[in-house]
């Protein structure tokens, strides 16, 4: 019950901000993908930060989402978000059907999956899909565009992908998590069905990204493949979240704000040095703040959610 | 008490590869006795717990628990039913507390509601309630897996090699908590290389050597079985 009051503060404070931000600063757009990044970093927490999978194909989940979003918008009279549904719908499935993938560990997994976003990338990007898919050509749903509402259902799935990381945090379910990523087989003795707990988070993981690209899609409403299966996504998504703190509830948003302010200042002002600074700061982050952001906090004693 | 066996195995072969780690073995277990399994290093001891608790599946004959087959189920649909064990070297959740490794056995392996500060009573662990499972001493540790086990109610516990390396004060501790649980109706199975201990607890012994049973009966009388003394100093 303790943890129940912090964890809705900081859903409200996470609401207040994105709510209010629009009439304090002019640049939508990138508040929306301030946004964007913020509930794909947080949505590959929680499978990275709970169950110790790192998704270097993350992005895979993302572009099936858009894409799956988008040709509904095409070709159903569906309302816009029933397709950006359908996009959470669809990474669940590709979630389903890369589930064989949970039996690699470690580096092997990360691989595994990253070779998966690739084939994904290549399916719908297919010259020979192009009257289905758009191909390399992309697709347009201009018809349904509308910068309001697909921001503020960006805002509802990082508050949802928000509120998981709260549930996996502080319930028994995620104290079977924990348990599971400390050690498997003393897990499964005691009595949590690690595979069947590592599944379902790896399915709601891929469902935050699904619906994070359903929305991204409605938002842009023109894209090219590329731009929904870019491994940057994928890069951003881990760095943002290692950089807030995995495993904490905050962290990951806290990271995706602070990291992609420094990326549009720094990509606006200095260019020529955006890599150089970017570079620089994963070292930093790697040699003296492993755990992120919210570790600096909890060697302090402060509690962190 | 009924005559009934609690676990039987029948014909229990294991194959790693080429090699044969367990070689139809059979035995049984009655509640409240203790087991005691013995024999050379590589007899296949481990691979005995390790196939009734799940972690290996056998590869023919079958493991019977309460008159159901269990040796097709995985290992966390054991416990319920009331198998746990120990690891030689202890596997408690590092990064949790004492309180937690017991308590979330307590909730996903038991179907009734456990006392969890008993447990940790019953292991001497309570003023340890909050430290890090990690930051403690290996014996603690082994006593923590106990506790682990104890959570989920079991009627079968496998405890491997709990002794190596604790000092004479510390196997008293954990021989009379073994033997109150058998007390309790328990029955356990003791994989042990300090006969001195098992001799303390154990009703009876099974050697195994080379994956085959060797000699089923007291300890005193496997110390006179010249094939059991073949085995552990070479023919």
């Amino acid at each position: 019950m303790r943890s129940i009051v912090p964890a809705a503060v900081t859903l409200a404070v996470i609401a207040v901000v994105f709510i209010l931000a629009p009439h304090l600063y002019g640049n939508r757009s990138l508040l929306f993908s301030m946004m964007t990044f913020a509930a794909l970093a947080q949505g590959l927490n929680l499978l990275y930060g709970f169950t110790g999978y790192l998704p270097f194909g993350y992005v895979g989940f993302f572009g099936t989402g858009a894409y799956t979003t988008s040709l509904l918008v095409l070709h159903s009279h569906l309302p816009v978000l029933v397709c950006v549904l359908a996009g959470g719908i669809a990474a669940i499935v590709v979630g389903v059907i890369l589930g064989p993938l949970l039996r690699l560990s470690g580096a092997y997994f990360s691989i595994a999956n990253l070779a998966a976003s690739q084939i994904l990338y290549n399916i719908f990007s297919n010259q020979d899909l192009a009257s289905v898919t758009g191909g390399p050509y992309g697709l347009k749903i201009d018809q349904v565009y509308n910068p309001t509402a697909s921001y503020y259902t960006m805002l509802v799935i990082l508050l949802l992908a928000t509120g998981l990381a709260a549930h996996f945090r502080f319930s028994r379910f995620g104290m079977a998590l924990r348990a599971m990523n400390q050690d498997p087989t003393s897990a499964s003795m005691a009595g949590i069905d690690v595979v069947r707990e590592r599944l379902i988070v790896w399915l709601i993981s891929a469902a935050i990204a699904g619906l994070a690209g359903g929305a991204y899609a409605w938002n842009l409403s023109v894209f090219y493949p590329d731009a929904v299966f870019t491994l940057q996504i994928s890069v951003f998504a881990i760095v943002f979240a290692l950089f807030g703190g995995v495993g904490t509830v905050i962290g990951p948003v806290i990271g995706a704000v602070v990291l992609y302010t420094l990326y549009n200042a720094v990509g606006i002002s200095a260019p020529q040095y955006f890599e150089f600074i970017y570079g620089l700061l994963i070292v930093v982050l790697v040699l003296f703040l492993p755990n992120g952001l919210m570790s600096l906090l909890a060697r302090r004693g402060i509690r962190v959610i | 008490m009924s005559s009934d066996p609690l676990l039987a195995l029948d014909g229990v072969v294991k194959r790693f590869g080429g090699l044969t780690a367990l070689d139809g073995v059979s035995f049984t277990v009655a509640p409240g006795e203790i087991l005691g399994l013995v024999g050379p290093n590589g007899s296949g001891k481990t691979t005995a717990i390790n196939v009734i608790s799940g972690v290996y599946h056998a590869d023919g004959g079958s493991v019977t628990f309460c008159g159901q087959r269990i040796d097709r189920l995985p290992r966390f649909r054991r416990v319920p039913l009331g198998i746990n064990r120990t690891f030689q070297v202890p596997k408690p959740f590092h990064a949790m507390t004492v309180r937690e490794n017991v308590e979330v056995a307590a909730y996903f392996g038991a179907h009734v509601p456990v006392d969890v500060d008993a447990v940790l009573e019953e292991i001497e662990l309570a003023p340890h309630a909050d430290d890090l499972a990690g930051g403690l001493t290996v014996n603690q540790q082994k006593r923590l897996d106990l506790g682990r086990a104890l959570a989920t109610q079991p009627k079968l516990l496998l405890v491997d090699e709990i002794g190596a390396g604790l000092n004479p004060g510390e196997l008293n501790v954990i021989a009379g908590l073994l033997s109150k649980l058998a007390a309790r109706g328990i029955a356990l199975v003791v994989v042990e290389h300090l006969l001195d201990f098992l001799n303390r607890i154990a009703n009876r012994v099974m050697v195994l050597s080379a994956g085959r049973m060797l000699f089923e009966g007291t300890l005193q009388d496997a110390s006179r079985n010249p094939d059991v003394v073949a085995a552990f100093i070479g023919g």
